[in-house]
């Protein structure tokens, strides 16, 4: 069993609902594409040269000052359980984790993690860089990763075309390199079913909507990642600039549709919240997905003031370790355990029971 | 995530829709999938730039220096075919060996073929020494603007502009 305290936050820090806008805004990620110069990339190198990106880009890290004393994780010599773990709490993506159809974890796959910033190594690219803040901080987390990029750039040689940019394995990355994510929460557009014209009208703004867990994952719990599309033609800033304009528009437009739903249907959408309340306060068995959608539902009835004395970091603390393989390592069973929803409904009244009180 | 439609099988397919203002997504097997006429992921689905891959080179003029599909790059052997297939390039050489083609496609990807952002420094290079003190600089004019701290965040401007 891997031991996640190593971390000095327990790589959980984006969860504090610190940040700003945390009510709607889970958090913010930044990941910057980088291959090393020289060298064939990822779909096409050896076991051998894999561990040698792996001793070469960790030697940088060390040298470095943001990853001087990060956590090393190896994927490759992880149990499954760890590396859903790692996955779940959105260290690693499903392909390093090998979580993917085939379920294979390539040789060499790793991760390296230290407070907010960390670097994938042996990913669809060489490097993934990468920064995950809590709440809308497209800045802040971004000021990070460059920095970071600036630090091993320093010390390693990246492939870089002078008119195409920092290349990359696949096209869609190339130029910056650069895709940022904000993961939102938008239970007001789904409700008054606007959520399908707002999520095509970022399309033709060149953004693009992925579920909770990133690349090929459902939408759960009306969480939405909203991120660019394109990485070449526009300067970091610029990208981040206009993803930013339109998550904040997003972000108005849920507020607006709150405020609609309080004023037509304020009854139905009262009961809506507190009948979700009151089953993941009462019910004995729940699935991760009921979970999510309870999850969703005291989310909005806290947001728009209807449920008090719930902590919006209470909400995310469940939604994090209500998931299969935090829940089964919590619980010493198997994700696949056949009694997982029954000690999944245990888990969050207990939760709710000592952080929220007797009330309601 | 056992399939929706038989619920036996693994799901291996993903399908959002938006039916009716609706957003719905369909898990699927493999084989329920082909069923319901969804490309498996052994085919397009695959690689997001299927019909981008499939169209690439089709169009273009028999009189440009097109590599050929079985043209191989110098580096790492990699051709256009595997490219197609795989979604993926073999190496950076690829980016100056198939460069037509590619420029090709960046532009209907992109919208551009021209980068625009922060350029690689080369190692221990002054550019890259300054890329790291003015990322600093932002960051600490960040949080001076957020403390409302004018002051300091008008010196830290002053520093930025003579540093950039």
């Amino acid at each position: 069993m891997i031991d996640l305290s190593l971390l000095a936050d327990g790589g959980v820090g984006w969860l504090d609902a610190s940040g700003p806008s945390s009510h709607l805004v889970l958090s913010t990620r930044i990941r910057l594409a980088r291959n090393l110069a020289g060298r064939v990339f990822q779909g096409r190198n050896s076991e051998t040269e894999r561990e040698d990106i792996l001793s070469v880009v960790e030697r940088a890290a060390r040298e470095s000052v943001l990853l001087r004393r990060a956590t090393k994780f190896r994927l490759d010599r992880l149990e499954r359980t760890d590396r859903q773990l790692l996955h779940e709490r959105h260290l690693v993506s499903k392909e390093l984790a090998g979580l993917d159809a085939d379920g294979r974890v390539r040789s060499g796959a790793s991760v390296l993690v230290q407070d907010r910033i960390g670097v994938m190594l042996n990913e669809e690219d060489h490097l993934r860089i990468q920064g995950l803040h809590s709440g809308f901080a497209l800045e802040a987390t971004y000021a990070e990763v460059d920095r970071l990029d600036a630090e091993l750039g320093q010390r390693l040689a990246f492939a870089f075309h002078p008119e195409f940019g920092y290349l990359t394995s696949c096209p869609t990355n190339v130029g910056t390199g650069l895709r940022a994510s904000v993961l939102i929460h938008l239970p007001g557009l789904v409700l008054t079913k606007e959520i399908s014209k707002v999520l095509q009208g970022l399309a033709q703004v060149g953004l693009t909507f992925r579920g909770l867990y990133g690349e090929g994952s459902e939408v759960v719990g009306n969480f939405f990642q909203l991120s660019n599309q394109t990485t070449l033609g526009s300067s970091e800033h610029e990208l981040l600039d206009h993803l930013g304009k339109m998550v904040r528009q997003v972000m108005d437009y849920e507020e607006q549709a709150r405020q609609v739903l309080l004023r037509d249907a304020p009854a139905i959408i009262e009961d809506k919240v507190w009948r979700a309340y009151g089953l993941l306060r009462y019910a004995r068995a729940l699935s991760f997905e009921e979970a999510m959608n309870l999850l969703s539902g005291v989310r909005l009835g806290v947001g728009v003031s209807l449920i008090p004395d719930v902590a919006m970091y209470t909400l995310n603390k469940l939604l994090v370790y209500t998931q299969p393989a935090h829940l089964a390592v919590a619980e010493g069973v198997a994700p696949t355990d056949a009694d997982l929803p029954i000690r999944r409904a245990r888990f969050v009244r207990k939760v709710l029971e000592s952080e929220v009180g007797r009330r309601g | 995530m056992s399939c929706d439609q038989c619920r036996e099988r693994e799901a291996v397919i993903h399908l959002t829709q938006i039916v009716n203002e609706q957003v719905t997504t369909l898990h699927l097997c493999e084989r329920c999938a082909a069923e319901k006429g969804v490309e498996s992921p052994s085919g397009v689905v695959k690689t997001p730039l299927g019909s981008f891959l499939a169209a690439m080179g089709k169009n273009l003029p028999e009189t440009e220096p097109t590599p050929r599909s079985s043209e191989t790059c110098n580096r790492c052997g990699g051709s256009l075919q595997d490219f197609r297939e795989s979604g993926r390039l073999g190496c950076p050489e690829c980016y100056r060996w198939f460069e037509v083609p590619i420029r090709d496609l960046l532009r209907r990807l992109h919208g551009s073929t021209h980068h625009v952002g922060e350029r690689y420094a080369e190692q221990g290079s002054a550019p890259a020494e300054v890329r790291i003190e003015s990322a600093d600089l932002r960051e600490q004019l960040r949080l001076a603007v957020e403390t409302e701290n004018f002051e300091l965040a008008a010196e830290l401007r002053d520093r930025l502009r003579v540093l950039e």
